[in-house]
């Protein structure tokens, strides 16, 4: 079901931890849909991102897209960091089955998030940033059930 | 891998030996058509007789009064369709439990979507039907009681017996899904006053597409597939002859073992309960304690969540199933596991467990070993376990 890049990630998770006084934190899921990313960035005065923990509840995509997306913004200014987005996960991770496409999502919206929380504590403003939305699965359609 | 414990058994078991072997002249040597003249053929019509009658015997039924279908779900449709379709004129409403099978709450929608009126009874927290409250749902149009004899996700066993007694004091009509329980607890229908039941081959051993719903004689009931005079001209088509003597071989084995089958698979299941009660903390055993299928394990761990749980698992070898949303393709977690009143969250973090009696205490000590150092590393990486801690530093 997964690719094997997806299942790397997910038996040797990269970057998972904290750090303590991070320069942004970002929280987003919903313990509900069963999914919940917290990623940590340590943001240095040029901008660039020096180092990123992550923690997941969730699924092998969840785990696996919040690790990918960690690497994928290490070491990258924050502009960089906003081009990380879900296509971007998913494509680095060989894509995800149809009904994981939301974890790639989630990733994007976690590292929105942490760099909302960033950029709202040092007053910058990030071009092309928005306030994360508290919940991903907002305005997603129910699934239509037929008997 | 050389390594592999196999405990999904509520998912489907592996055919035992001795019913492939029963099964393989069926396809090659006895082929025939059993409802053609030449001896040859209508040989085949005395085996399926004699299947008939080793499934009665072992429900306390008579031969002509077992069904063969093509498995578990198939019986429920039949059930509860063929008896809305035939009672329609007396009423309307069944009753049923919010924890029955999608195979009973599917049909039940699809009745619902036509007129039909069903009352969704709730459960307690360890997943029993309050007898009462079935009494107290009955109405005069009710046509129809369909509750499960044993949950396949937590194994509660539900009191069957008590339910069907009320059943019978109102003249309704009592069906109970018995895929999970049939040949792994004793069931006797006239005891449990039981109008209708529904059985499934490959979860005893049996093989798949084979299965069989039994129809209390009297029962007024629609047929199910038109077309032939096979079942009684209930369920016509040539019958499934391969697959009706390996469900017939598969309970004949069942059977015989039943006993010392229970008492063993009791044992080894109590001991995988108590280890990780006692050695995996904030963990909850879902479905009660002791009026439980002696196959079923179901824990729910707070803070991670199923399906990485079951990856994990796979890596060792170890196949289970979990009630998280991630691996019923919806977004909601196991509706069996909210009907018990468990929160989304720790829904999520759930692990079914469903044995064999080949199950060793080596086996379990494998098994659990395991369980505790994944739980532990997914819940390192958890941040809701990270709050948690917090939470209790905190406080102290």
């Amino acid at each position: 079901m997964y690719t094997e890049k997806v299942m790397d990630h997910f038996q040797h998770p990269r970057n998972v931890g904290e750090i303590e006084n991070a320069s942004g934190v970002g929280t987003v899921g919903n313990a509900k849909c069963g999914d919940i990313m917290r990623i940590y960035l340590d943001i240095d005065e040029d901008q660039i991102i020096r180092d990123v923990k992550f923690k997941t509840f969730g699924c092998g995509a969840a785990v696996a897209t919040s690790s990918m997306a960690t690497e994928l913004v290490k070491g990258k200014s924050v502009q960089e960091a906003m081009e990380v987005t879900n296509k971007a996960v998913m494509e680095a991770l060989d894509g995800l089955p149809p009904v994981k496409v939301h974890c790639s999502l989630l990733a994007e919206e976690a590292i929105h998030a942490a760099l909302w929380d960033y950029a709202e504590k040092n007053g910058i403003k990030i071009e092309g940033l928005e306030k994360p939305k508290s919940d991903i699965h907002e305005g997603e359609e129910e699934e239509e059930e037929e008997y | 891998m050389d390594k592999l414990i196999y405990l999904d058994n509520a998912a489907t078991t592996r055919t035992a030996p001795e019913v492939v072997e029963a099964m393989l002249p069926y396809f090659t040597e006895h082929y025939g058509n059993p409802s053609s003249v030449y001896g040859f053929a209508s040989a085949n019509k005395e085996v399926i007789a004699k299947q008939r009658e080793i499934i009665a015997g072992v429900l306390g039924a008579k031969a002509n009064e077992i069904y063969f279908t093509a498995g578990g779900t198939e019986s429920d449709n039949w059930a509860l369709t063929a008896t809305a379709e035939a009672y329609a004129e007396k009423g309307k409403h069944i009753i049923t439990s919010r924890i029955e099978h999608h195979a009973i709450l599917h049909t039940c929608a699809y009745l619902e979507k036509r007129g039909y009126e069903v009352t969704y009874l709730d459960v307690d927290e360890n997943g029993l039907v309050d007898p009462a409250a079935v009494e107290a749902a009955i109405r005069p149009d009710t046509i129809l009681i369909s509750i499960m004899f044993a949950n396949n996700e937590i194994g509660t066993i539900e009191p069957i017996a008590e339910i069907g007694k009320i059943a019978r004091a109102h003249g309704v009509l009592f069906h109970t899904d018995a895929v999970q329980a049939f040949a792994h607890v004793p069931i006797n229908v006239d005891e449990c006053n039981i109008d209708m039941l529904s059985a499934s081959g490959h979860k005893l051993n049996g093989p798949k597409g084979i299965g069989f719903l039994y129809i209390r004689k009297g029962v007024k009931i629609r047929s199910f597939i038109h077309g032939g005079a096979q079942e009684r001209k209930r369920r016509a088509g040539t019958e499934n002859v391969p697959g009706i003597v390996g469900l017939g071989k598969a309970v004949e084995l069942a059977a015989a073992s039943m006993k010392e089958r229970m008492d063993r698979e009791t044992e080894i299941r109590d001991y995988l309960i108590s280890r990780i009660g006692k050695e995996i903390p904030y963990c909850r055993l879902n479905g009660d304690r002791t009026k439980r299928l002696p196959n079923n394990v179901n824990f729910s761990f707070r803070f991670i969540e199923g399906e990485s749980l079951l990856i994990m698992l796979d890596m060792k070898g170890i196949c289970a199933s979990s009630g998280s949303a991630c691996t019923s393709g919806s977004l909601d977690p196991s509706h069996v596991l909210l009907a018990i009143g468990l929160p989304h969250e720790i829904a999520h973090g759930s692990l079914r467990m469903t044995l064999d009696e080949e199950m060793t205490k080596e086996d379990v000590d494998y098994v659990v070993d395991n369980l505790k150092e994944i739980v532990a590393q997914l819940r390192s990486m958890s941040p809701l376990y990270e709050d948690f801690v917090k939470k209790q530093e905190k406080n102290q």
